[in-house]
């Protein structure tokens, strides 16, 4: 037990460095990626913040969707990072790796934490494009952390979601088909652009059970104003959350090659 | 040589996917050091049959160990004394070729101070050092398919298995990976398990052959010994399998089947 979970720590950090690695020998895709958000927050904000037709008790409406765009954007790449698990079973990749004596376990940890990955490089575009438009933001050492924890357990999260989505379809255009058609319900049914409050009461209910909300309530509550409680629960959610996917996953992941 | 010391054994194996047999029955052993040709068209049962060898299938029943341990119950021991060269490309393109083979010695756990001699020495070994940091996909079709062999070689597993290995390569490409298999085999004694729909490149380079077609084994022995079985003075190994099958060696198979081979063929062309 001990072994495996050891074995599974290790190869997790090896597959995770060799995705890294992929992403550094061509990094424009990290800069296609970057436009959506400074659409969101530099058209969509601006225009809405004008409007001032949603209340935010308390902050300024983009200072609201600033933590809603940055889950919303690590939430898509990640939500996609399926389409790998696809592209490795069509070239033979991921075949050769199920033959390795790795933990299944450890090739689903290994992805979502590249796609964490991905995710903080999408988290220091927001941050940096929030700083150009004068958005106020909290920024100590121990936000910086928790926004980094959040990323990283919300896109292993979605991840771990798009890796048994990918292990059921197994082609590449019913994956995208679901993909589009999960995402921007996923974003709406949340908190990212309005508040909760505001919402019919059956999408109050789906609300509170999109892990998206709670990656927005633990981003907001760190990059504005929250307590350690809120964080905390939050990061515990997503956690929880999390583990039981890459669990769900593990299983699911082997069976996309048969 | 005994049964029981037999590296490869297979007893009635059968893999079912709804009410498609695509392994029917089959029984064989390869001994140790062999290479053992598998030769059937496409759709016979080869691909399928790898898989659950490589535990990558379970079987529908029957048994199989490699080097004693049980496919089905003992995988990870299974996994540890194979090495596996897949149909399809199973390089990565978008690494280099050193990062290719570390990764594969990072997930065999090659002990750290080893490893970076390894992999050099593999890629020397496969004539491959000025490509050291090269990302794979500039390779042609004869690197990758070493590239490949290199990766499944590199923790000097007992088993090779290898699906159609060859195909898509060019006489020159195939005749080189045919020279390092050879060489990979005389220096750690390594068996050599493949599949091919080559009839030329079967009765060449294999020590014995099993005969597949619609799921079955219909002959194994040397190619000599099945080609006197036709009772022709100078029978080739085509007629070697028509005499066992009753069928030519023709492209069946499938559609995606077909497709895949292709697209092989085009990538690796």
């Amino acid at each position: 037990m001990l072994h495996y979970l050891s074995q599974t720590f290790k190869k997790s950090y090896v597959l995770a460095e060799m995705e890294t690695r992929k992403l550094l020998h061509d990094p424009t895709e990290l800069i296609s990626r970057a436009v959506q958000p400074i659409l969101w927050l530099g058209i969509f904000g601006e225009a809405l913040s004008k409007v001032r037709a949603i209340a935010t008790p308390g902050l300024t409406y983009l200072q609201f969707i600033t933590p809603g765009i940055l889950t919303q954007s690590v939430v898509f790449v990640a939500i996609f990072y399926g389409l790998y698990v696809i592209m490795d079973r069509d070239t033979g990749v991921l075949q050769k790796l199920l033959v390795t004596p790795t933990p299944r376990l450890a090739l689903v940890w290994g992805k979502m934490i590249a796609a964490g990955i991905r995710g903080l490089s999408q988290a220091l575009i927001v941050f940096l494009f929030a700083m150009v438009l004068g958005i106020r933001l909290r920024i100590t050492p121990w936000s910086v952390l928790g926004v980094i924890v959040i990323v990283m357990l919300g896109a292993s999260f979605f991840t771990g979601l798009s890796m048994i989505v990918a292990s059921i379809v197994k082609t590449r255009e019913r994956f995208m088909g679901i993909g589009q058609v999960i995402t921007l319900p996923l974003f709406f049914a949340s908190n990212a652009i309005y508040p909760i409050a505001i919402m019919p009461a059956w999408l109050q209910a789906v609300a509170r059970v999109n892990p998206l909300s709670y990656m927005v309530d633990g981003l907001r509550a760190l990059m504005l104003s929250g307590g350690v409680a809120r964080v905390g629960f939050d990061m515990g959610v997503l956690a929880i959350a999390a583990l039981l996917i890459s669990m769900l996953s593990a299983w699911f992941y082997p069976k996309v090659v048969m | 040589m005994s049964k029981t010391s037999s590296i490869i054994q297979v007893a009635r194996l059968v893999k079912r996917f709804k009410d498609l047999a695509a392994v029917d029955d089959i029984s064989f052993t390869v001994e140790a050091g062999e290479i053992f040709a598998f030769l059937g068209p496409n759709g016979a049962g080869k691909s399928t049959t790898i898989k659950v060898l490589i535990t990558l299938l379970a079987p529908t029943s029957g048994t199989a160990t490699i080097d004693g341990h049980d496919i089905a119950r003992h995988a990870p021991e299974v996994r540890r004394a194979i090495g596996y060269v897949p149909q399809m490309i199973s390089v990565d393109g978008t690494l280099t070729a050193s990062e290719n083979l570390m990764l594969m010695a990072r997930l065999y756990d090659i002990p750290r101070a080893e490893r970076k001699e390894r992999v050099r020495e593999m890629l020397a070994f496969l004539n491959l050092e000025g490509h050291t940091d090269a990302l794979v996909r500039t390779f042609s079709g004869g690197m990758i398919r070493k590239m490949e062999v290199g990766q499944a070689m590199l923790h000097r597993p007992k088993v090779l298995l290898l699906d159609e290995p060859t195909t898509g390569l060019d006489p020159v490409a195939r005749q080189n990976v045919w020279e390092h298999l050879f060489d990979l085999r005389g220096r750690f004694g390594t068996t050599i398990f493949f599949s091919t729909h080559n009839m030329e490149e079967a009765d060449e380079v294999s020590d014995r052959v099993a005969v597949m077609n619609r799921g079955r084994i219909a002959a194994t022995g040397t190619a000599e010994e099945l080609k006197a079985k036709t009772g022709k003075p100078d029978a080739t190994l085509e007629d070697a399998f028509i005499f066992f099958t009753g069928n030519k060696l023709q492209e069946t198979g499938n559609f995606r089947e077909i497709r895949r081979a292709r697209q092989i063929e085009r990538r690796l062309g």
